[in-house]
């Protein structure tokens, strides 16, 4: 890893930062996994696997690098990082975390979260940060091939049968308000911006809407009316779904700790 | 067993011969490719007493990664390499266009249609280029599955990647 870091920020910046995309990475991942012997077909069980895999293995490059940022960080790699925190000390953003539901919704939140990654992911492969803009280099690869996958599922389900388009509907009115979330800005937001570590999340967000609406539309869907909208993963409030990912993600490390095989 | 001062006197293995020893570490998911044919194997060299070996994983969620480098290790080792660190480098991000002609033609020999620059994916039992798109992704993460439109064989693609 270049080991490189940018003047003029704080160690515990770099890793916050890079904790909540670690556990955007993970939570997602976790999430998908739960697909494995559950997909409504074979090539599809086997997609959602293969993109869980990739998100974590994106995860574990994350974390390893925010355990790496502050001397003496007891969760000193991304197994510590993933398998002993608590809730409220994960950042990801509150859609990640919830539930898959149908395979509709499971394929909107992927196209949502594809086209999120690949606009931040682009901007990130030239942030100061060295370790951080290699690592983006690398995963924009596999994230775009993602949105390939999902990006087709969405106009496939939005254009196929009246049940099919009626529950991807129903996945955009329940997701939708947990999308914000992915573009708030807030004070480390703003310093990493000011460092060239991190981009301007008004731009990514604008990017994501010229993509994400025409597609929505091109799908034969409708945006539902602006109302609340969902907020707190980055300060690690979440909903109650995070504690039961965590409760199955991290039985085996919680009780055998240091557990390897 | 040797010991520390042993190895300060005895003659190190040059880059070539090490490349030549690894050339038995294969992808355990495609025993066919080396890990040369793969492209996975960016450098070979000595620093101090140390032999550094610089790999560039392929997909970031490989489980197959860790058998590779287990794989070079357990070979070095074996070979009477004492010092060595193993290194994942990221950048520049691993290719297809790094797979050998050697490891492109061992592909399609053992029934997986290797990347084409072109895109185009040929059905590797008849060579017929009318072949469908099944699924983008396949048993491990380097492979999709296609269909050939000819002789009606279902097969892997070695994605372009
Ligand atoms: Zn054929």
């Amino acid at each position: 890893m270049n080991t490189a870091v940018p003047a003029q920020t704080q160690a515990a910046d770099r890793r916050e930062y890079a904790l909540r995309l670690g556990d955007n990475a993970l939570i997602l991942g976790q999430r998908l996994s739960e697909w494995c012997g559950h997909g409504p077909f074979l090539e599809e069980d086997i997609a959602l696997t293969n993109l869980s895999l990739d998100l974590i293995g994106q995860a574990q490059l994350l974390l390893d690098l925010a355990a790496s940022q502050v001397p003496d960080d007891p969760f000193s790699d991304a197994d510590k990082l993933a398998y002993l925190r608590d809730a409220h000390q994960f950042r990801n953003a509150l859609l990640v975390e919830q539930p898959n539901g149908d395979f509709a919704h499971t394929i909107l939140r992927q196209y949502l979260m594809d086209v999120h990654d690949e606009k931040l992911y682009s901007a990130l492969a030239s942030s100061q940060w060295p370790a951080l803009a290699d690592i983006a280099r690398k995963v924009l690869k596999e994230i775009r091939y993602h949105k390939q996958h999902s990006g087709d599922w969405l106009h496939r389900l939005g254009q196929g049968t009246e049940e099919s388009h009626a529950r991807l509907q129903k996945a955009l009115d329940d997701l939708w308000f947990y999308t914000p979330e992915l573009f708030e800005s807030d004070a480390l937001n703003q310093r990493l911006q000011e460092a060239g570590v991190a981009p301007d999340m008004a731009d990514i967000e604008r990017q994501w809407r010229s993509e994400v609406e025409p597609a929505i539309q091109q799908a034969g869907l409708r945006l539902p009316e602006s109302g609340w909208r969902a907020t707190g993963g980055k300060k690690g409030h979440h909903s109650e779904h995070l504690g039961y990912i965590l409760a199955e993600m991290q039985f085996l490390q919680r009780a055998y700790p240091g557990c390897e095989w | 067993m040797t010991t520390a001062q042993d190895t300060g006197t005895r003659q190190r293995p040059d880059a070539a011969t090490v490349r030549r020893w690894l050339a038995v570490v294969t992808d355990p998911e495609i025993p066919v490719l080396s890990l040369e044919d793969l492209g996975v194997l960016r450098d070979i060299h000595w620093q101090d007493d140390t032999l550094m070996v610089v790999i560039s994983p392929t997909y970031t969620g490989c489980p197959a990664m860790d058998r590779m480098r287990a794989d070079i290790e357990a070979t070095l080792r074996a070979k009477g390499v004492e010092k060595l660190h193993i290194r994942e480098q990221l950048q520049p991000p691993w290719t297809t266009d790094w797979i050998t002609g050697k490891g492109l033609a061992a592909l399609q020999a053992y029934g997986i249609a290797p990347p084409r620059r072109s895109g185009e994916v040929r059905c590797p039992q008849c060579g017929s280029a009318n072949t469908t798109l099944i699924s983008r992704f396949g048993s491990t993460a380097c492979k999709a599955m296609h269909k050939c439109e000819d002789c009606l064989e279902p097969f892997d693609h070695f994605k372009c990647h």
